[in-house]
This record gives C-alpha cells, structure tokens and sequence, in this order.
C-alpha cells in the first residue's frame, strides 16, 4: 500500500544528481514522473534506499527542440506536452500520437518519454516506437556523455545499456527523409491498457516508389521490445503492394519465443504480432505516400 | 528521514515535516483533514484519488508529498467558492453523474482539467479523458452528461 522507508534528495543540478546517483547505484532510482517506479514501491516489489527526484531540473532535461530537421527530447518531457507539441506534430507525428494514448490523463500529465524508456517495460509502447524511429539515448554520468542507439538500448527484462549511476538525458530522432512514414497500431489489454502486443512501423519510399527504408519494430511479445529483423529484410527493396507487406508481416514473429500470460498465450500472441504488424506497416505505407 | 514540505492546498499555505514516503493522498487526507479525496485502489488505476497538482490532474496516490513542496494543489474541497458550487458541482447534481459518490471527486477534479484543455468536449473526448477514473455504479452515462452540462455553464459564465 506504500513503500518502505527511504531517503529523499531533490538535487539543484544534473551534477549533483549524477553524484547522488554514483554513490551507491543498487540502492538509488532516479525519480521522473514515478508512475512506473511508485506503483513498484507501493506493492513493495522494488524498495530502494535512495530516490533521487528529478523535478528541479525540468529546465535543463525537459522539453522538445528542432535538430537539424529532427528532434531532441529531453527525458523528462511528458507525454502530455509530448501530444501537443508543434514540431512533435510536424517532423514525428507517431511519437504524439502514441503519447497522447499512453495510460490516461492523469498518468499522461506525469509520464515521461526518459522514464518509460529508462524502464523498459516490456509491454511499454515507446520502446517500439524508438526503435522504429532509429532514436539515439543520451545519457550522462560523472564519465561524461554518451548517445546509445536505440537498438542497443533495450537489452532484456526491465533492463537497458545504461551503466550504474548513468542517467539518460535526452532522446534523439533523426528528421525524416521524404517519402517516409511511420505508424503504431496495439493491441490493447482491455483492463490495464497495456500492449499485448504492439508494433511501430516505418517505411520510406525511394523515387520510384519501392521501399528503401523499413523498420518493424514490436512489444508485448518478448522480454523486451525488437525489431522484426526477418519482416524488414523481406520489405527492402520490394514494391509495396498489400501481398508484400502481408508477406513481410508475416515474419514479424520469428525467432521469438513469444510471452504467455493470462490474457494471452503463446501461439495468440505470435498471431496478433504478425496482424498487428501488418497494420501497422499498411498505415505507415499511407503517410509515406501522403 | 523527515522532510519539511510547503504546499499551497485549497489557496492555504500548509508547512509540515513529512516522510518522503507519505503519499500525497494521505498527506491530503490524513494530515490536513481534507477527506474527500479518495484511496480506491493501490494500481493506480481508480482515480478516484485524483486532485490537480499546479493546475494538473493527477493521482495523487502515485506522487509524493514531497514532490509537491513548492506546489499548490486543489481538492474537491477547493472548488465552491462559499456557497457557490464549481459548475462541475452544479453539473453533477443536475445530471445526477453519481450514486454512491466514490469516484465522484476524481471524476470531477479530472473533468476540470479535461474542460481546460478541451472546452468544448465532443462525447469522446470526455470518455476518452476521463478513462483514468473508474466507476462501479453507473455506467457512466450520467458522468458523461454532467460534464457536457458542466461545458455548457462554463462557456456561459
């Protein structure tokens, strides 16, 4: 019902976090929105010693900024200014929209991109879509700073390449080349709204109209979210016709040995991957053409 | 480890020395007396513990006291003005948007916020904004008329 005691500091500065986060890193959380981490604590699954809050220092890390066509994000923007915001709206409009649809009002006014992604839920929605988006993680300690791909940065259960005592900063989304569009389309679970399975695509045509770009990207399925390396490398190069995206599609699955749990087994889950991912590819095919 | 908190709550200042772990939920409810904010889950799903924290909705069962220090939050209890009811209040009697009132003040402190960002909801957005408070009792249909009522006197005003 509410966690064990702990220790509390609300640090002035990223440098001061960093040094409170580097002391003694399997005792200390880093504290965003809370609205992963609190619930953990109040069932009393996760009890560290130390929470370091973020909240002074929304100057530095929250907020969206234009970069060379693209966005830098900071991690401690929520996913309500997340929805909103005109060139979130302009340059990655997936992003918005599957922020404007995480959880509810409430949890949307504290929710933030750093923390989900810092989390790795492994039915958390944007994962995926980071993934699909190609975003590199900022992170920063007292070693300095580093961009992490997002590839790289999802690596098992609840469990990301970021170091003890390492914080992410900021997530950087590449511009968008012509032609190309992305889309997310879940399966929601009727009850906690999560994803039972959820996949971000992107695809980018070249002149002629054949797919140069493509990146299926899913969550629900496995421990941690994936690209669906066998349906991009079955789209490359083909003429995006309904027969070639189902036929991607269909390998939106493999090589996953596919979570089961009450609301869905293995083998259903296998399925829903491989509509979902069609789904989701035929809507990005209608923003890369639009 | 006790911390000293100062919050502005209903436009009062209140100054306490608090656990980091209090629950701004039971701050509200158990330190300040102001119990019509309401615990109905321990998810944070129900929302019926919803108050607005600097102008926002949020349940208050997954914040902190101590992240609100230096904040100002408002309850239930915050929104007549002495006699006068909020048009939310006014809305919710109207359309009788309640039966046994569990989740009333969260409907109703997340509605403000909803009519804040949305003025003139259509249904969906109401439905769609309010799916972070639960109701056992009434289906909802009610809720949603309160609300659109509540719209209506608020664009009046």
């Amino acid at each position: 019902m509410f966690p064990r005691p702990f220790d509390y500091q609300a640090p002035d500065s990223l440098g001061e976090a960093l040094t409170l986060l580097a002391a003694d890193p399997d005792e200390t959380k880093a504290l965003a929105g809370g609205h992963s981490l609190l619930p953990l604590m109040k069932l009393r699954l996760v009890a560290p010693r130390l929470l370091v809050d973020l909240r002074r220092l929304r100057d530095e890390l929250a907020g969206v900024r234009g970069a060379d066509g693209g966005l830098t994000i900071g991690a401690l923007t929520t996913y309500h200014t997340l929805q909103a915001d005109p060139l979130v709206v302009e340059r990655c409009p997936v992003l918005g929209q599957v922020a404007g649809a995480i959880g509810d009002l409430q949890v949307r006014n504290r929710g933030t991109i750093g923390g989900s992604l810092a989390h790795a839920d492994p039915a958390g929605d944007l994962p995926a879509v980071a993934l699909a988006l190609d975003a590199e993680l900022e992170a920063a300690s007292q070693q300095g700073r580093r961009r992490i791909p997002a590839r790289d940065f999802f690596q098992g259960l609840y469990t990301t390449a970021l170091a003890p005592g390492e914080l992410l900063t900021a997530i950087h989304v590449p511009g968008a080349a012509a032609r190309t569009g992305a889309a997310y389309a879940k399966f929601r679970n009727p009850a906690s709204g999560y994803a039972v399975v959820g996949v971000a695509a992107l695809l980018g045509l070249d002149e002629g109209g054949r797919i140069a770009a493509a990146r299926v990207a899913v969550t629900g399925v496995g421990e941690v979210a994936y690209r669906a390396t066998a349906a991009e490398s079955a789209l490359v190069g083909q003429t995006p016709t309904a027969e070639a995206l189902a036929a991607a599609a269909a390998h939106a699955a493999d090589g996953v040995d596919p979570l089961e749990d009450l609301y869905a087994s293995g083998p259903y889950r296998a399925h829903l991957t491989r509509l979902y991912a069609g789904r989701a590819l035929t809507a990005a095919l209608e923003r890369a053409r639009g | 480890m006790k911390l000293p908190i100062n919050v502005t709550v209903n436009g009062t200042p209140q100054t306490h020395e608090v656990e980091p772990r209090l629950l701004l939920v039971h701050y509200l409810r158990d330190v300040l007396g102001l119990t019509g904010t309401h615990v109905g889950c321990d998810t944070s799903q129900c929302g019926a513990c919803t108050v607005l924290l600097d102008g926002a909705a949020v349940k208050s069962c997954t914040v902190l006291a101590v992240q609100a220090d230096g904040g100002s939050v408002t309850t239930i209890e915050g929104l007549a003005e002495g006699e006068r009811l909020h048009p939310l209040q006014e809305g919710f009697w109207e359309r009788h948007g309640l039966q046994c009132g569990y989740c009333t003040p969260g409907m109703i402190m997340t509605a403000v916020d909803l009519l804040r960002q949305h003025p003139d909801p259509t249904e969906a957005q109401i439905r769609d904004g309010l799916e972070g408070v639960l109701c056992r009792c009434t289906g909802y249909q009610h809720i949603v008329a309160a609300v659109q009522d509540a719209a209506q006197r608020l664009k009046a005003q």
